[in-house]
C-alpha cells in the first residue's frame, strides 16, 4: 500500500501564547514546535496499515526548514520517506491555498490512501484534507476513528464519527482521503533502532515557488486582527486561601445560588 | 443586484435543529445592515411538514430540494446540489451550523467553487462595510478576526450558541420547491451501520449535580479526590474530552458536542479550560462553578462562581466540609 499522511508543524501545547506587535500572529520568539495532534494519530493509522498491508508510508508536509524536526520523528517512528514542500517566508494560512500546494505536490504520485489530522491546534480550520481531496478528485471521510482497508476489493472502511455519542460506518473506493481524530489510538515511540534509521530516510524538498502556483489567484483568509478574548468574565471569582474561599462557595452556594 | 444571503438547514428528516434557527436569527441580523434577503435551504426526502416549520419565519423564501437521492446526507449529493443552486441563484453568502455533517461537506463545496470558507465562527459582524469573521484559534486561547478574499458565495460555519434563536424574527415565507438533475452524482461513498458508541450506562442528562472533570486533574491518582467529591455531593462524574481519551473514565460520561449534553441544577468544573466543544455540553446547567489553576481560562467566562486555584488542594476541602455538615 502506498500511503501519504500529512503532518503540519505547529506551536506546542505548553506554549503562552503572545501576540506579536502587528496584531496578525502570535510572537513566535522562544517557543517550541511539535507535530499537529491529529496529524500524529493519522501517521500512526499509517503506520498500522503499513504493518497489516505492507507497503511505504510517506510524510508530507508544508512549512519550513525547521519542519524537518517532526518529519525526522515520523521517519523514526517508521514511515520511509518525507516530502517537504518548502515555504519559508510566505507563511499561508488559508486552507485551499495549502490544499493546492499539497495537490500540486501530489501531481505525478501514485497513492492507496492519504490520511490527515481533522483540523490543526493552531489555525484550526478543519478544510485542508477535504479541500486537497476535492483537488485530487477523491472521496473521503472526515473524524475517521477506525480504518479497515480491503486491497483484493480495493475499497477502505472507516468509522466516523458524530455527535452525540453517535458513528458511522462508511465504504468508499480508494484511493481515497482520510481526515483522523485524535485520540483514537496509542503513538507509538520511536525506537532507538528507529531513531538511526531515519537518519538515512530521504526527505525530498520542493520549493512551493517551484509548484507554478499562482498564489494570489486563489481565495484566502486574512488574519486581520489576532488578540485575547474579551474577559467577560462572568464568574464571581472567590479570593483567599482554600478554607476560606471554599467557605464562601458553600455559602454562595447554599444562599445565592440555593443548589446545596 | 440585491444582496442574498442563503442558510443551509440542518435537520434530522423530523425536525429542524435549533443550531439552524440560530444560524436564521444571525442572517436575520446581518441582513438589517447589509438589506440582503434571507431564505432556508432545505435537502433532503419527504420534507413536507419540516419545511412547514420554516414558513412562520420572516424570511424570503424557504427554498427546498426534496429528491430521493438526498434521503440520506452524502457529500456527493449535497455538495453537487449545492453547487447548482448557488450557481443559479448567485446567493452572497452561505451561512451554515457548525456540525460534523457540515465538517464533512463545506470544505469540499467551497474547493468546488474556489470561494472562501470560514469555520467555527462565534461572531459575523459588518465593520466598515466588511463582513469580518470571528472564530477561536491556538488551542481555543485567541480569537481572530478574519475576512475572506474570494469570490462569492462567500461560507460560514457557526457555533452552535453564538447567535441565539431566541431573536428570530417570525413571519410568512413561501416554500419554493426546486428540482435538480442529480442523475450526473457518483455516489462513491457507501454508509453502512449507524452505531450508539458509548453503551449509555450512565445517562448524564438528567443528573441534577455534575462534577466535570478535564486535562487539569492532571494524573489518575487525583481521580480518588474527584469520587469523594462527588459521593459527598451526591453528583454524577462527567468528563472533557481529553480525560475520556485517556481512558480515565468510560466514553459514556463525556460532555460536550460529541458526547452528552446536560443541564444539572450544579456544574462543578474541575480542571477544565472551557474549550467551546465541552461548553456546549453543558450552557443549559443551573449554576456553574469553575475551579481552574488558570485565571485566563475560558472557563471562568461561562461561570457563575470561580475559584483560581490547584484543585489537589480545594476538592479535598470542599469534601471535607460538606462531610461535615
Amino acid at each position: 500500500m502506498r500511503i501519504i499522511t500529512c503532518a503540519k508543524e505547529v506551536s506546542s501545547r505548553e506554549t503562552r501564547y503572545e501576540i506579536n506587535p502587528e496584531g496578525k500572529w502570535i510572537d513566535e520568539s522562544n517557543i517550541s514546535f511539535e507535530i499537529n495532534e491529529c496529524d500524529e494519530y493519522a501517521l500512526e493509522e499509517g503506520l498500522k496499515l503499513k504493518e497489516k498491508h505492507g507497503g511505504e508510508v510517506t510524510i508530507l508536509t508544508l512549512g519550513r526548514e525547521r519542519a524537518e524536526k517532526i518529519m525526522r520523528k515520523g521517519l523514526a517512528m517508521g514511515a520511509d520517506q518525507g516530502l517537504l514542500v518548502l515555504d519559508e517566508d510566505s507563511q499561508i494560512n488559508s486552507p485551499f491555498v495549502v490544499a493546492s500546494a499539497l495537490a500540486k505536490a501530489l501531481e505525478n504520485e501514485e497513492f492507496d490512501l492519504i490520511l490527515t489530522g481533522t483540523q490543526s491546534d493552531d489555525l484550526g480550520y478543519a478544510q485542508t484534507g477535504v479541500m486537497l481531496a476535492e483537488l485530487l478528485g477523491l472521496p473521503h471521510a472526515t473524524i475517521v476513528m477506525q480504518i479497515e482497508v480491503d486491497q483484493e476489493s480495493r475499497t477502505v472502511k472507516v468509522l466516523r464519527e458524530m455527535e452525540s455519542g453517535w458513528s458511522q460506518w462508511l465504504e468508499m473506493p480508494l484511493p481515497a482521503l482520510l481526515t483522523v481524530q485524535a485520540g483514537i489510538s496509542a503513538i507509538r515511540y520511536p525506537s532507538l533502532k528507529g531513531i538511526m534509521q531515519a537518519k538515512r530516510k530521504e526527505i525530498k524538498k520542493v520549493e512551493l515557488a517551484s509548484l507554478d502556483l499562482d498564489l494570489s489567484a486563489l481565495p484566502a483568509l486574512e488574519l486581520r486582527n489576532l488578540y485575547a478574548p474579551r474577559q467577560d468574565r462572568k464568574a464571581e471569582l472567590l479570593q483567599g486561601d482554600t478554607a476560606s474561599v471554599v467557605d464562601q462557595l458553600l455559602e454562595k452556594l447554599k444562599k445565592e445560588a440555593k443548589v446545596l | 443586484m440585491a444582496e442574498k444571503t442563503y442558510v443551509l438547514i440542518h435537520h434530522d428528516g423530523r425536525r429542524v435543529q435549533t443550531i439552524s434557527y440560530e444560524c436564521l436569527a444571525l442572517a436575520q441580523k446581518l441582513s438589517q445592515e447589509t438589506g440582503a434577503s434571507v431564505s432556508a435551504v432545505v435537502l433532503g426526502n419527504e420534507l413536507q411538514t419540516l419545511s412547514k416549520e420554516l414558513t412562520s419565519l420572516a424570511l424570503e423564501g424557504v427554498i427546498v430540494v426534496d429528491d430521493q437521492r438526498l434521503a440520506e446526507y452524502s457529500p456527493e449529493g449535497y455538495s453537487e446540489s449545492l453547487f447548482q443552486l448557488l450557481d443559479e441563484d448567485q446567493p452572497n453568502l452561505l451561512l451554515m451550523g457548525q456540525v460534523y455533517q457540515n465538517i464533512d461537506l463545506a470544505p469540499k463545496l467551497a474547493a468546488r467553487l474556489k470561494t472562501g470558507l470560514v469555520t467555527d465562527c462565534i461572531d459575523i459582524r459588518l465593520e466598515a462595510g466588511e463582513l469580518l469573521f470571528t472564530r477561536q484559534m491556538f488551542r481555543n486561547k485567541l480569537n481572530a478576526d478574519i475576512s475572506i478574499l474570494s469570490d462569492r458565495p462567500w461560507i460560514a460555519m457557526v457555533q452552535a450558541g453564538a447567535y441565539l434563536a431566541e431573536n428570530l424574527r417570525k413571519g410568512s415565507s413561501p416554500i419554493v420547491p426546486r428540482t435538480l438533475d442529480l442523475s450526473a452524482v457518483r455516489f462513491q461513498r457507501k454508509s453502512l451501520e449507524t452505531l450508539e458508541m458509548t453503551k449509555k450506562k450512565v445517562d448524564l442528562s438528567q443528573a441534577e449535580v455534575i462534577v466535570g472533570i478535564g486535562r487539569g486533574v492532571k494524573q489518575q491518582e487525583n481521580m480518588a479526590l474527584v469520587e469523594a467529591l462527588a459521593q459527598a455531593l451526591g453528583a454524577e462524574i462527567g468528563a472533557s474530552r481529553p480525560v475520556v481519551d485517556n481512558e480515565w473514565l468510560d466514553r459514556d460520561r463525556q460532555i460536550g458536542s460529541s458526547g452528552q449534553n446536560v443541564s444539572p441544577k450544579l456544574y462543578l468544573a474541575a480542571g477544565i479550560s472551557g474549550a467551546i466543544q465541552h461548553v456546549v455540553g453543558i450552557k443549559n446547567s443551573g449554576c456553574i462553578v469553575a475551579i481552574n489553576s488558570d485565571q485566563n481560562a475560558p472557563i471562568f467566562n461561562v461561570a457563575t462562581y470561580g475559584i483560581v486555584g490547584d484543585l489537589v488542594e480545594i476538592l479535598p476541602e470542599l469534601t471535607k466540609r460538606l462531610q461535615e455538615n
